[in-house]
């Protein structure tokens, strides 16, 4: 406690200037040893250090060895150079799980990045119950994903779902939706779109960086509404955009939970919900064919990076980071 | 029209395009909890009926002897509360070493650290489900809560952020007064970043209490399943159990509902982008 008291206090007086404005730096009275200076830092960080040796970086390389190899957990496989690659290039169920993720990613990511900013701008106003409306849109979120996925192929049943059941009230016959192989990645965008909360969150913390001085200027100077959208929070949330983006876009092509629990890991109609991570874990645990998925996971990663490259240089065109 | 006016009816159309939009929002879960209370007669009746009538409340008095509710429950619990403390003691310390202190390597680990988030999920688990088979983990809770001790790069990056924006003369001056760097940590520096670590601590508790894909990897005797893997069991080839398999999945999301609904303020000022440097 008295060393917080002392912590405020300090800060209120300053620490010594010289007249060129740089801060003095108080020099220990023993010089310590660099290991002394290092020490703590390290320490500090020793934990993340290790999770990223054990947890990220010797899986990585040993999961490109894997896809060289026909690894399965029952025998120990051998070095089979490219061949698993070259299957996938053969592998007509590889193209119909990648064609139906980017699918999924192309509609998905600008759809939410639209409806992410436009819901975080409205439950940022300054207006009553704002708590309840905030949780209300976190809500999907909530929802364990079996659960939702459950409850949106009721939603969705052609036969007694709400969905259909209100579109055939006025007068529209609704498609079989899930049943169909032309509406089920719709169903799912749809679905998807409806747990964008995590990202809201996100947005709203970024609005909330966002210094009110600007908007008074604005005001002084008379400017509507459209133009402190465009002129001021837009621009000034293209950091978090940013950042959503690249997330979005990892997570599109992660899409697992939902499809898998919808279909039962069977991807139907038609392999129409069979996505690639969905493959991935077929090859991996259902079949075994762990050097197989190997390669699977080498190439989506290749594929993630290679977008996230692309966003990060278009990125200087259109981020504006604030005080540059 | 003159200002209070316009201001008026500018917040009644605000209420009016927030409720309109909740009410989307809203009607999945409102359906969820309507269908755990109806009878198996009222669940397929078209047009739908969104009152339950009578109120079925043995749905969930049923559901809890369908599956091993209070197991399924004391092991979601257990897997959800060790790996949320796990980040939340492991992450802040990470980053505040990123943030604050000085140590040769730091701002090229960090810049790893962001590369880290972009490695798919996929592309690891391969390994790192045989690593714990090496270590004849497979088939207990161990592999769905260690990781989070050793730090997640999501987390570590926006406690870093916030470590950024918190003043350096508070270090200084508690130097000063002699305290040593963990003391700094523990009584200044952390307290100061609590609404941060809420954020972090709450990201996780949802994402353990609804994961999925990890209990479906790691648990395999049905005894240690969580609620996620629980709620797959109402589904099955003879047909679904509808109202009991909402009934789960009311008790599963209206606790953390509660707790978004007092956190939520908290929760958002823990999350910052600004001292991005």
């Amino acid at each position: 406690m008295k060393l917080k008291a002392n912590a405020q206090v300090v800060e209120q007086i300053e620490s010594p200037k010289t007249p060129t404005g740089k801060q003095l730096k108080i020099v220990p009275k023993k010089k310590k040893s660099k290991w002394g200076q290092y020490k703590h830092g390290l320490l500090f960080a020793s934990p993340w250090i290790i999770g990223l040796l054990v947890f990220y970086a010797i899986p990585l390389f040993s999961s490109i060895y894997f896809s060289f190899t026909t690894y399965s957990i029952l025998q120990p496989g051998e070095f089979i150079g490219l061949e698993n690659y070259k299957e996938l290039m053969h592998d007509p169920l590889f193209w119909k799980s990648v064609y139906n993720t980017v699918y999924f990613v192309i509609y998905y990511v600008p759809l939410s990045i639209f409806f992410g900013v436009a819901l975080a701008m409205l439950l940022n106003m300054k207006v009553k119950g704002m708590a309840v409306y905030r949780t209300i849109f976190f809500l999907p979120t909530l929802v364990p994903h079996v659960a939702l996925a459950v409850l949106w192929m009721w939603l969705l049943n052609p036969g007694f779902g709400l969905v259909n059941g209100f579109l055939n009230s006025i007068g529209i016959d609704g498609p079989a939706w899930l049943g169909s192989e032309t509406w089920s990645k719709p169903s799912l965008i749809l679905m998807s779109l409806w747990g964008i909360g995590q990202a809201v969150v996100i947005y709203l913390a970024g609005l909330g960086d966002i210094p009110e001085d600007y908007y008074d200027a604005a005001e002084v100077d008379g400017a509507n509404w459209f133009q402190k959208t465009f002129h001021i929070t837009l621009p000034l949330l293209t950091p978090v955009i940013f950042f959503n983006l690249v997330m979005g876009i990892i997570g599109a092509f992660q899409q697992f939970t939902l499809p898998y629990a919808l279909t039962q890991g069977q991807g139907t109609p038609a392999n129409s919900l069979t996505f690639y991570v969905m493959y991935l874990y077929d090859n991996g645990f259902k079949f075994f064919k762990m050097g197989y998925a190997s390669a699977m996971a080498w190439i989506l990663f290749v594929i993630i990076m290679g977008l996230t490259a692309f966003v990060f240089l278009t990125s200087k065109r259109w981020v504006h980071y604030q005080g540059k | 029209m003159d200002a209070t006016m316009k201001k008026k009816v500018s917040r009644y159309s605000a209420h009016i395009v927030l409720i309109t939009a909740s009410i989307f929002f809203m009607i999945p879960f409102v359906w969820m909890v309507s269908t755990s209370l109806k009878p198996l007669t009222q669940i397929f009746s078209f047009p739908p009926e969104w009152i339950p009538k009578p109120v079925e409340w043995s749905n969930y008095t049923n559901a809890m002897s369908y599956i091993p509710f209070f197991t399924y429950l004391k092991n979601t619990l257990v897997i959800t509360f060790v790996s949320t403390i796990g980040v939340v003691i492991s992450c802040p310390l990470v980053a505040y070493s990123f943030a604050k202190l000085r140590w040769p390597g730091r701002n090229i680990l960090f810049i790893i650290t962001i590369g880290v988030m972009m490695i798919p999920g996929q592309v690891t688990m391969i390994p790192l489900f045989l690593l714990f088979e090496k270590l004849g983990m497979v088939g207990t809770p161990y592999p769905l809560v260690i990781p989070a001790f050793f730090g997640v790069p999501f987390y570590i990056f926006l406690l870093r952020q916030f470590f950024m924006g918190l003043p350096d003369s508070l270090r200084e001056a508690a130097k000063i007064d002699g305290a040593g760097e963990f003391r700094i940590y523990w009584q200044i520096m952390l307290p100061l970043a609590k609404p941060a670590v809420l954020a972090v601590g709450l990201f996780q508790f949802m994402a353990s209490w609804t994961d999925f894909l990890g209990p479906l990897l790691y648990l395999t005797d049905s005894l240690q399943y969580t609620l996620s893997l629980g709620l797959q069991q109402f589904q099955s080839q003879k047909g679904s159990e509808w109202g009991l398999m909402m009934a789960v999945s009311t008790m599963m999301t209206v606790p953390v509902i509660i707790l978004f609904f007092f956190l939520q303020k908290t929760f958002i000022k823990g999350i910052t982008f600004s001292g991005i440097k």
